[in-house]
């Protein structure tokens, strides 16, 4: 047995230590947010935090997430109100929105790391991560706007 | 009459006498464009009907609407409900909708694609969402004993003017239920609305960013299994042995079969493995070693299917689709003639979520839930091949993790179904990325000859030549004796008007590479010829290229599009330094322009600076919707344009995974910046009319700047 922390709830699971995460968190606690897109570290649509680092799940083995911290898309905030997540339904980011997932979990770490991040800041961060209905332009201004509720959120609490 | 279609019949006819909702949805008789609008209530008198029912309101004054296409990214899960609110006068957070399950008995076609979401249904949603707020209003009256002029619809309610007594819909719908749907509904001038029209913010948004949506790859069973299927790595390879003691030792895997699975009209050979998770059943697929006999068809390359149509182009007139005037005579008697040859790559539609199906078999009946662009072809499938009855093969669909046109077939749904059969269980297949990158169907490579007359600035005839491989041949398997119906698809017909001699026909091409409609179908490589054509017809002709399509596309609507793209271009402003491109295509009843504007880097290189575009959809419901899907359209033009390719050698396809067919990143857009034209035409598609026009705008605004003419996709913008 496995014992796994995701999103501060703890899971009991009777896997593989060499078995991805990816699988591990979609078929095994039932967690779903986490998508398969390549299997190979390539498209960015299995990011999660792993001790808040962005990691690809595809390619990390639930071994090595033994005992640690993982944070998928459903524990980025209790009631879908990440700067991220409001600035994404503020300006319809998503199209099928099937790689968002992995788009947000980078991009907080981004946000966490850099505050006030350029477009060029933007763009490196957000490289790993490939949108194929063409979303970019809209993660980028999404990025920013978040960044500015950060702010706000800050000066108020 | 069945005994099916009275019991259904009963049921509705109950739901009403009980009193608990008010349901109304169409008759699709056959074919019909305007559906008649039915009260389910009082349907009792109706032959032969099965009604669908889109709008349900209860007697909480919830209402429900179902819609009948997939949400693929192209956003129906918000234009839908907002052209329904809009006529029944609801709040748009008081709508729930759901999937619609695939019958086109009450739904009429649900195949989403070619754009038609709405433009085939919008006028049909007005009328209803009408209707239903009509027979509330006059429901309301009759209890009050007012006449309904008195009364109006807003946010829910019904309310009396004079008096400002109101009713919420759910206090009414019992009554109304037994109304008959009034004739003769006056619909709101555009000018009324409230929220067609309107930048609405998606309601599918908030579910795709917590992880809530469910995707067909979401989808779970209780007692479901995984499989994942070992496949030819060569086009049509057929099994001769597999070994599966390797499989069978990874822990979690349970079985090991073949499965022969439908793709159009032939069939495919797969070796599945079965288990407990995905993760097991892929180590299982990879330890397989198949024997595949690769004989019985050619084992194409690349280099060889483009040489093949460049000769047949030269050599072979084809059929012709179109033809007016003399176009031979025009070009053989010109005193300037243009001869010219274009290339466009085979491309894989790539959706973000793989292929993939759950499928259960229950002895007498299937029950099918995936990312699915066209279920009833799934259900009138899986009906024919596992000889089940059509009511027995339901089809559900899924929020769809992108489409493009290679999930409206049917082999994915096929294969899951028969793997439940075999082993009498729940099952969800998954296809890697390397399943369906190899494995097709593909956008057609294609090559066209296109030749011109010009005289004294004049263009006295074109003439177009197509040769690649037909989508239809592949959905019906017989010879075609006509010219592909989509020979000229992109063209604008204004130009028919305006230019004497013209003239289309396809050269016939066939390979044993599975070929499909990828977004934008053949307006996605026929842009990108003709547009690139008519460029080089205005060089010709010593004409500005937007002033040629200016003087040529003569009527109104045309030249208020070219009125708006030149403006917000600045086309007329441009600098010397600066490279700008010009093309306007159309597919699916809209019009499209382009400008892309290019310049060199500090190392001399070309980058793309900005693309503007100009939509003309006509009767349109969210813009923000249609820029977004234009932006996107725009992106997935650029890496077909300049970053990736499908490509053959031996009779196996090259790239596997993004590694290899890579696609545009977030580094790699310029702003694009999207306008609407605001007109009171027809509604024309939005999801993919945004595609064709990219790539010719760029590489016309590459000669622009260069002088270099790029006639052959993909190139690489680097090495320009």
């Amino acid at each position: 047995m496995i014992s796994l922390n995701i999103n501060d709830k703890t899971y009991q699971i009777d896997a593989d230590r060499d078995m991805p995460l990816l699988w591990a968190i979609r078929d095994l606690v039932g967690l779903t947010g986490t998508k398969f897109g390549c299997g190979v570290a390539q498209c960015g649509a299995c990011v999660v935090h792993l001790n808040g680092e962005a990691v690809r799940s595809c390619v990390t083995k639930v071994g090595r997430a033994e005992g640690q911290k993982v944070l998928t898309i459903e524990g980025l905030s209790e009631h879908n109100d990440h700067p991220l997540q409001l600035a994404w339904n503020e300006i319809s980011v998503p199209q099928c929105g099937y790689c968002h997932s992995g788009q947000l979990m980078s991009a907080a770490v981004l946000l966490r790391e850099n505050p006030n991040p350029s477009d060029e800041d933007i763009d490196h961060a957000m490289a790993g991560n490939i949108c194929r209905c063409g979303t970019y332009p809209r993660i980028r201004k999404a990025i920013h706007m978040a960044a500015e509720l950060q702010k706000q959120k800050e000066t108020t609490e | 009459m069945s005994t099916e279609q009275v019991s259904r019949r009963n049921f509705l006819r109950m739901t009403s006498v009980a009193g608990t909702a008010l349901c109304l949805g169409f008759y699709f008789p056959s074919s019909a464009e305007e559906a008649e609008i039915i009260n389910a209530g009082i349907a009792d008198g109706i032959k032969d009907f099965e009604m669908n029912a889109w709008i349900h309101i209860n007697v909480d004054g919830k209402v429900t609407i179902f819609n009948h296409r997939a949400e693929m990214g192209q956003g129906s899960y918000q234009s839908v409900p907002q052209i329904i609110a809009e006529e029944l006068e609801v709040n748009m957070k008081d709508i729930d909708i759901r999937f619609a399950q695939g019958d086109r008995k009450k739904y009429g076609n649900q195949v989403t694609g070619g754009s038609s979401t709405i433009r085939t249904s919008y006028k049909n949603l007005l009328k209803l969402s009408a209707t239903a707020r009509e027979m509330l209003i006059l429901a309301a009256a009759n209890k009050w004993g007012v006449t309904a002029q008195e009364c109006f619809a807003e946010a829910g309610h019904v309310i009396h003017k004079p008096s400002g007594k109101k009713f919420h819909y759910g206090e009414l719908v019992v009554d109304a239920s037994k109304l008959t749907a009034p004739a003769n509904i006056v619909l709101k001038e555009r000018s009324a609305y409230k929220l067609i029209g309107k930048p609405l913010k998606r309601q599918d948004t908030p579910m795709k960013t917590d992880g809530s949506a469910i995707f067909g790859l979401d989808k779970k069973l209780p007692g479901m299994k995984y499989a994942a299927v070992e496949r030819s790595p060569r086009l049509h390879g057929k099994i001769v042995s597999y070994d599966a003691t390797a499989a069978l030792k990874v822990p979690g895997v349970q079985k090991v079969f073949k499965v022969r699975m439908g793709v159009f009209t032939i069939f495919r050979e797969g070796v599945v493995v079965v288990a407990n998770s995905t993760w097991a059943a892929l180590q299982g697929k990879k330890l397989l070693k198949v024997t595949w006999d690769d004989s019985g068809f050619e084992h194409i390359s690349s280099p060889v299917i483009f040489e093949r149509q460049q000769q047949a182009l030269q050599k072979e007139e084809g059929l012709f689709l179109k033809k007016q005037g003399d176009p031979d005579a025009a070009v053989a008697a010109g005193k300037k003639t243009l001869d010219l040859v274009y290339q466009t790559p085979y491309q894989s539609h790539s959706a973000m979520e793989p292929l993939n199906c759950v499928a259960h078999y229950q002895g007498d009946k299937v029950e099918i839930w995936g990312p699915i662009q066209a279920p009833e072809w799934v259900q009138d499938y899986i009906s024919a091949q596992l000889q089940l009855p059509l009511e027995k093969v339901i089809i559900n669909m899924t929020f769809l993790g992108g489409g493009f046109g290679r999930k409206a077939f049917m082999d994915y749904p096929h294969e899951a179904a028969l793997i439940s059969k075999e082993i009498g269980a729940p099952v969800q297949v998954v296809w890697t990325r390397e399943d369906d990158a190899t494995q097709g169907p593909y956008r057609p490579g294609i090559s066209y000859r296109c030749q011109a007359s010009v005289e004294e600035g004049e263009i006295k005839a074109l003439k177009f030549r197509m040769a690649g491989q037909n989508n239809d041949q592949w959905r019906s398997g017989k010879k075609l004796t006509t010219a592909n119906r989509s020979t000229s698809e992109g063209f604008l017909a204004p130009y028919y008007k305006s230019i004497p001699n013209i003239s289309f026909a396809e050269v016939q091409f066939e390979t044993p590479i599975p070929t499909m409609w990828w977004r934008s179908v053949y307006a996605s490589t026929n842009g990108f010829a003709y547009e690139s054509f008519l460029d080089e017809v205005a060089h010709a002709a010593a004409q500005d290229p937007m002033d040629l399509r200016r003087k040529y596309l003569q009527d109104e609507r045309s030249q208020k599009l070219i009125d708006k793209i030149e403006e917000v271009s600045g086309w007329k402003k441009r600098n010397k330094n600066e490279g700008y491109g010009v093309a306007i295509t159309e597919c699916f009843a809209s019009t499209v322009a382009q400008v892309v504007k290019v310049s060199k880097d500090n190392n001399g290189k070309v980058k793309i600076d900005q693309v503007w575009a100009v939509m003309d959809c006509g009767w349109y419901v969210n813009p923000d919707i249609i820029k977004a899907q234009v932006e996107g359209s725009i992106v997935m033009a650029l890496g077909a344009a300049t970053i990736h390719e499908i490509t053959f050698k031996d009779g196996m396809v090259e790239q596997r995974n993004f590694y290899n067919y890579k696609m545009p990143r977030i580094t790699d857009i310029p702003p694009i910046e999207v306008f609407v034209m605001d007109n009171t035409e027809n509604a024309g598609g939005v999801g993919e009319p945004g595609l064709p026009a990219f790539a010719p705008a760029l590489t016309n605004a590459i000669f622009d700047l260069t002088g270099k003419r790029i006639r052959k996709l993909p190139f690489d913008m680097a090495s320009v």
